[in-house]
């Protein structure tokens, strides 16, 4: 099965570039992917800019609308995902929480809808 | 023969003492829980119809997993599309045949799994304790919904929801890893504590059901000890309910509604529940891994063996307190604590503690309640009043509300 890990974590919450936990915060990171890879369940894995950088668009009446900001307000902001592909939710929370950022943020595992399209 | 009703009330009785082992193995060969449920439910209606001309069959159970697993064959035939369906469906009548072909088919035990997926930590609480409660326990979503005091609908959408999620969200049916046994196996013990709690706050008032909770969960506590044997915390818990259990009968009486623990009679408990939580609870000890299940039913322990309530060990008990909240600190363990205190003499020290946990325990009767009589210990009749309004609003119980009443009214 196919998981979408989102990253999510309050701004400031880890550690921040300078700071001395940060080499192990991003090692942590290297690590992680690394086992995913290994494993041969990495199906793709990203750290997003900050919600400052977010645009949201909407299409009303035939109309593109775009916004400054993200789409909801919250404290946590999605900051990075990986897509997973594990045998079962179990092993998904194990490797969920190799993620650095879940020792003080979130991560929300949603499993990836199938599909399926009629055959052509 | 068996008449209708007599056969409509052994399928009760089976579905009642076989469900959970029957949904185990349909699950484990049909790899869905809802499928499982619907060819169980399909089986259950052929048996009446079959069994009411040809009587009962030699081994119903495997009967019910037979039929059960061709109506899954039927129910993947209608629903899906033909090609996609088609290995599923020829493993599972080679399945069948296997089953055929052995003269008194076994039904694998596969409750297990079935308690471990029910107890996931990725359900909501609520949710576990209902799924167990009616797929492992056997009990009618009508029961279940009885026991929470839900509507029916209301929990008949509940555990739909909670079946969606565990196919739609890959939780496994399986047993946990090494690596994940022991917070796997706690959210399990959590559960079955949660029913026994459930049935021990019920009245006199309420449903058979929820009384019959507390039975539920000495049932399914048992159930842990033959399906996972040697862990010292589920027979800790099962030592711990048993022994709480056996003094179910010296809480109420007729005159005067609840009693105390420390005003029982103790001519009233039951000696048999005793003997066996007291042995129970050394063979979990002598596996010398300590575990909050077992602290706790040693301190039941404690109470119950003293001969009189003025005999009774406080500063140990208040040393098992220490080590509870040490290993699994909450505010309602931090409460006991405190009224431990209390009863070693240290009353000053022990309504300090109390009054720091006012806030996290606001909305806890038993809080109140423990806080009105340490007033009252210490002559603060003014607070000891108060406290006693509070704890009597929160009451759910009748009884129990008397009882305070009649506290609160001695002042």
């Amino acid at each position: 099965m196919q998981y979408l890990a989102l990253i999510y974590a309050e701004d400031g919450a880890g550690p921040n570039p300078g700071d001395p936990e940060f080499a192990d915060y991003m090692q942590g990171y290297m690590t992680a992917t690394k086992t995913y890879q290994d494993a041969g369940i990495m199906l793709g894995g990203e750290a997003l800019e900050g919600v400052e950088t977010a645009t949201c668009v909407r299409v009303r009446g035939g109309k593109t609308e775009t916004m400054d900001g993200p789409f909801a307000e919250t404290k946590e902001r999605l900051g990075g995902y990986y897509l997973l592909d594990c045998r079962d939710l179990d092993q998904a929370i194990e490797m969920a929480s190799l993620i650095p950022t879940a020792q003080h943020g979130t991560v929300e595992l949603r499993p990836i809808m199938h599909i399926e399209f009629p055959d052509q | 023969m068996k008449t209708a009703p007599d056969l409509s009330a052994e399928i009760t009785r089976l579905m009642r003492n076989d469900r959970g082992r029957l949904m185990a193995a349909l699950i484990r060969s049909l790899g869905s829980f809802d499928l499982a449920e619907d060819a169980l439910q399909d089986a259950t209606e052929k048996a009446l119809i079959h069994w009411s001309r040809s009587g009962l069959p030699d081994n119903p159970q495997a009967w019910l997993l037979q039929v059960g697993r061709r109506a899954a064959i039927d129910r993947i035939r209608k629903n899906q599309r033909h090609t996609r369906a088609a290995p599923e469906i020829t493993r599972l009548m080679k399945e069948d045949e296997e089953a055929q072909g052995k003269a008194a088919p076994e039904i694998p035990d596969d409750r297990l799994r079935l308690i471990f997926t029910c107890c996931h930590p990725a359900l909501e609480e609520k949710t576990r304790v209902a799924l167990t409660l009616r797929t492992v326990c056997g009990l009618t979503t009508r029961e279940v919904a009885r026991a929470f005091l839900d509507k029916d609908v209301a929990m008949g959408q509940r555990l739909s929801r909670a079946k969606a999620k565990i196919a739609a969200a890959g939780i496994p049916f399986s047993v946990p890893e090494r690596a994940d046994w022991d917070q796997r196996l706690n959210s399990v013990l959590r559960v079955i504590y949660l029913i026994f709690n459930e049935g021990w706050t019920a009245g006199s008032g309420d449903e058979p059901i929820r009384i019959q909770l507390c039975d539920e969960a000495i049932w399914l506590a048992r159930l842990m000890t033959t399906l996972a044997p040697e862990e010292p915390e589920i027979e800790g818990l099962l030592a711990l309910m048993l022994l709480n259990h056996a003094r179910r009968s010296a809480r109420f009486d007729g005159e005067a509604g609840f009693v105390p623990l420390d005003r029982q009679d103790r001519a009233l408990w039951d000696q048999t529940l005793i003997d066996e939580g007291l042995a129970l609870l050394d063979l979990a000890v002598a596996r010398r891994l300590p575990g909050p299940f077992q602290i706790q039913a040693a301190i039941s322990a404690l109470h119950i063996q003293a001969d009189r309530e003025d005999d009774i060990d406080w500063p140990q008990i208040l040393l098992l307190y220490d080590r509870l909240l040490h290993l699994a600190p909450s505010p309602v363990v931090a409460l006991n604590r405190a009224v431990a205190l209390a009863e070693t003499g240290k009353l000053a020290r022990a309504r300090q503690d109390l009054s720091a946990l006012a806030a996290s325990l606001e909305h806890y009767q038993p809080f109140h309640a423990a806080n009105a009589e340490l007033a009252r210990r210490a002559g603060d009749r003014d607070a000891a009043c108060a406290a006693y309004e509070r704890a009597i609003a929160l009451s759910r119980n009748d009884a129990e509300q008397d009882w305070l009443r009649r506290q609160r009214a001695a002042l």
